[in-house]
């Protein structure tokens, strides 16, 4: 019997379904695909409710279970991590309901919340790295933007196979550092253009191909981005003159024209007086 | 340094400076220490008070509004106590929750 393409397809994917049996999960469809796996919504049927089922192509886990033990806003939590009657690992996590990244920049957003979501992926890096965990394949596509504006960075620990190369460090080995790449990378991704010009050096600071140039950790990096929403001078950008005079006037505008008031009363009343 | 020492030190300082402005004006030049002295002791007043208020309220606007008002109140000035009111908001150490 000859099948046709359209039933062989369906075949490969049916074939291709994790097998659940002997797990708590009941699969429901498939959300997305990565270079390392799947990702399904389940449903956990001792608990009533869904989940996000991820199964890894190969029998390593990745940093799951180092990541379950981190607890942070900004960390997806996981439920449990195992291996399928066929081998390959999976883990079970928040189902997270929200927008990518790299579609949520695109719709018109204000600086200040562009800042805010990388500063929660920084939050949320620093914590991983305090304890001993890396991203190593952080980009805007594992990065969520929840309904209620909360921000979810997910996929961690599992190296891409393919990552994309404007968010991957050029050092073949990967640590901490290389996650203040990416993360550089990130904040230039959700800059408009063109960007402040301190924002974009903290960018081009944190992307050195260097490691040693780079900010020394993640805390350092939020830091700068601080000091620029507090309009003082950042460390990666050596200001001109014209600039500092032009910043030293946005953050004092209304003690200079307080001055600027007291003098003019000042002058008033000594001319008046004079007549 | 805590918002109450800003405060002062501010008064203190926008005081002498609106006391010294006497000397423009030479039928004040004998009596030129005693405007010092008065006009410093007042601006360290509203600054005190400023820098209370400031304290327990964490507002630009609000601690603008407040200075000016404690200048008029001392007959120190509007604008100086409203300059007072501001750098008392922006700097210091805010006092930190229990």
């Amino acid at each position: 019997m000859d099948l046709s393409d359209s039933v062989l397809d369906h075949l490969r994917v049916v074939v291709a379904l994790p097998d659940l049996t002997g797990t708590r999960y009941e699969l429901e469809g498939e959300i997305g695909r990565g270079g390392m796996g799947v990702v399904y919504r389940a449903r956990d049927r001792q608990l009533d409710r869904h989940v996000a089922l991820k199964v890894l192509d190969s029998a390593l886990a990745g940093e799951a279970p180092l990541i379950a033990r981190l607890e942070h806003p900004a960390i997806v939590p996981i439920y449990e991590a195992g291996t399928l009657p066929d081998g390959r690992a999976f883990y079970a996590m928040k189902l997270v309901a929200g927008t990518r990244l790299d579609r949520y920049v695109a719709e018109s957003l204000s600086l200040a919340e562009r800042l805010r979501v990388v500063r929660r992926v920084g939050e949320a890096l620093a914590l991983a790295h305090s304890r001993g965990a890396i991203h190593r394949d952080l980009k805007p596509q594992n990065v969520m933007v929840g309904e209620f504006g909360e921000v979810y960075v997910m996929d961690w620990g599992v190296e891409a196979v393919a990552g994309t190369p404007a968010f991957r460090a050029p050092e073949p080995s990967l640590d901490e550092r290389s996650d203040i790449y990416a993360l550089g990378a990130l904040l230039e991704f959700v800059l408009p253009a063109p960007p402040p010009p301190a924002l974009g050096a903290i960018a081009r600071k944190a992307m050195n191909a260097d490691r040693g140039a780079r900010y020394p950790d993640v805390t350092a990096l939020l830091a700068d981005i601080e000091r620029f929403r507090e309009g003082l001078a950042v460390e990666a950008w050596r200001e001109p003159p014209l600039h500092k005079v032009r910043r030293f006037w946005s953050r004092n505008a209304l003690l200079l024209w307080l001055l600027t008031a007291y003098a003019a009363v000042k002058f008033l009343l000594f001319f008046w007086g004079r007549r | 340094m805590n918002k109450i020492l800003v405060g002062l030190l501010a008064g203190l300082i926008l005081g002498a400076i609106d006391g010294a402005t006497a000397w423009f004006y030479p039928e004040t030049r004998p009596v030129i220490g005693g405007i010092l002295v008065g006009s410093s002791f007042k601006g360290m007043l509203v600054g005190l008070a400023s820098g209370w208020f400031a304290r327990k309220v964490q507002s630009t606007k609000w601690g603008i509004v407040v200075g000016a008002a404690l200048g008029l109140l001392f007959a120190f000035g509007f604008i100086t106590g409203a300059i007072i009111g501001f750098s008392t908001q922006r700097a210091g150490t805010p006092r930190c929750a229990s």
